[in-house]
Order: C-alpha cells, then structure tokens, then sequence
C-alpha cells in the first residue's frame, strides 16, 4: 500500500470515527459501582465450591467412621 | 502519611504504597485522581459511553484485584491504561462484528467537521468495514489514528512494542482498503 493510500485511508477513518473530546467525564459518579463491584465478587465463587466440598468430605469421613471405628485411632493418628 | 488536618495521603507514592496493602481509602483517592484519564482512554476504544462506564467499573475492580502485582516504583496511569485497554479488548470480542453503526458514532459524525469531499454513505461504509476487523487491529489504529495517541503509550496499553504497533496499524489499514474496495469505494 503506497503512502498516497495509507494517508487516503486515515483521512477517510477521521472522518468516519471523529476523535472524542479531549476530557470526556462519565455522566456520574462510579465509584459506588467499583465499591458494589468489590463487595460481589471476591469470594463467591471460590467460598461457594469449598462449602460444597468441605461438606462431601465431612459427610465422607463420617460414614467411614460408622462403617469402620476401628479406623477412629489410625485417624487421630495422623490428625 | 497523612499531611494535615485533613489527613489527605502526602504524596501519591504513599498512596500507591497503601493500596498495595489494600487499603480502601487509598485505593478511592486513586480512583479519584486517575478515573477520568481511564474512563477516556476506554471511550477512545469502545467508542459508547454506557460501555466505557461499565468498563470503569470492570478496569478498577481489575485493578484492586491485582494491587500485590503492581510495581510500586513504576506509574499508576499506564498501569491502568493496560488493564483498561484489555477489559475493553474483551468487550470487543464479545461484540458482534457485524459493522453495524451505534447512535454514538453516527451522533460524533454528525457533528463533527466533516471534509465535503466524503460523503456520508463513504463515512458510514467505512466505520462499517472498520467494525469488522479483528479488535487487536482495530485498537491499534483507533488509537494511533483516530487518537492520534503516541505510539509508545499504545504499545505500553496493549503489552507489545512500538514496530507491532505499526505492524498493526498497517494491516488494519490495508484490510479496511480491501474491504472498501470490495464495497466499490475505491479510496
């Protein structure tokens, strides 16, 4: 592509996307959003899959116990 | 840290030391100080004010959420320029690219100065073919051409060196005259 048409092609994008103001400001305050932003998201996920595998393993150690006591000493054991 | 009465942080060093370790207020007063820079470098991109605002918001959650990483010695707006830039990359590739105009662009058209010499269909042809290019291109030249931004704060924004920049720009370029010339524009 020659100069002549790369200087061609960028007039023609100027003039298709002008350029915006040089301090836009968004229409309101966001900082409320960042902060509603930040109370969401930190630990919802990671807090809702250890609950749910915190549970199973509980749930796992408690029918080992009742189908074999003899295994309560090995586990204090290694607790 | 705090200098006066009015325990406003004494320098923004301090405050980029203190939002390192999380805390809230100085994390705000960043906020304060570099909102509006983001929230235009984001608008030069997305080119729609409701989604650059969102992306405020998604560019300082980002931003909090990866405070251990920042480099305490190095500045906090090109910093944000980079994540603001990769929130709005992924915002465009969530786009469809179908070339179809927003109100935004075809409000910025009509009142800006226009050259009597490209009509409005040729303008309205090109934002379209300029819509469907790849985003990574399309960043590079909107903010290189349209911005007229400095190739060094465009490569700092999108992680790449200034020679890519140009790489990009060209080739977006050189695919925007392939598609306009397959449109009939023969520019």
């Amino acid at each position: 592509m020659s100069a002549h048409h790369e200087d061609r092609i960028q007039h023609l994008l100027r003039q298709a996307l002008p350029p915006v103001a040089a301090q836009p400001e968004p229409n309101h305050d966001l900082w409320p959003a960042v902060l509603r932003r930040l109370d969401q998201q930190p630990a919802a996920q990671p807090q809702s899959k250890w609950v749910w595998f915190d549970g199973a393993l509980l749930a796992a150690l408690a029918v080992m116990i009742a189908a074999f006591p003899v295994s309560i000493p090995l586990l204090l054991y290694y607790l | 840290m705090s200098n006066g009465s009015s325990g406003v942080l004494a320098s923004e060093f301090d405050l980029l030391d203190q939002f390192r370790q999380g805390d809230l207020d100085a994390f705000e007063a960043l906020y304060r100080l570099h909102q509006r820079a983001v929230y235009g470098w984001i608008l030069r991109i997305v080119r729609n004010p409701s989604a650059a605002e969102d992306l405020t918001v998604e560019t300082f959650w980002r931003i909090y959420q990866a405070r251990a990483r920042f480099d305490a010695s190095r500045l906090f707006e090109p910093w944000a320029r980079r994540i603001a830039t990769r929130a709005a990359l992924d915002w465009l590739r969530t786009r469809r690219s179908d070339g179809e105009l927003t109100d935004d662009v075809l409000a910025a058209q009509a009142t800006s100065s226009t050259d009597p010499g490209v009509t409005a269909e040729i303008r309205a042809k090109t934002a379209q073919a300029f819509a469907r290019l790849p985003p990574g291109l399309r960043i590079a030249a909107i903010l290189a051409v349209v911005e007229q931004q400095p190739h060094k704060e465009v490569a700092e924004a999108l992680g790449i060196s200034v020679t890519a920049v140009k790489l990009r720009v060209f080739r977006a370029l050189r695919l925007l005259r392939k598609d306009l010339e397959r449109q009939g524009i023969t520019p």
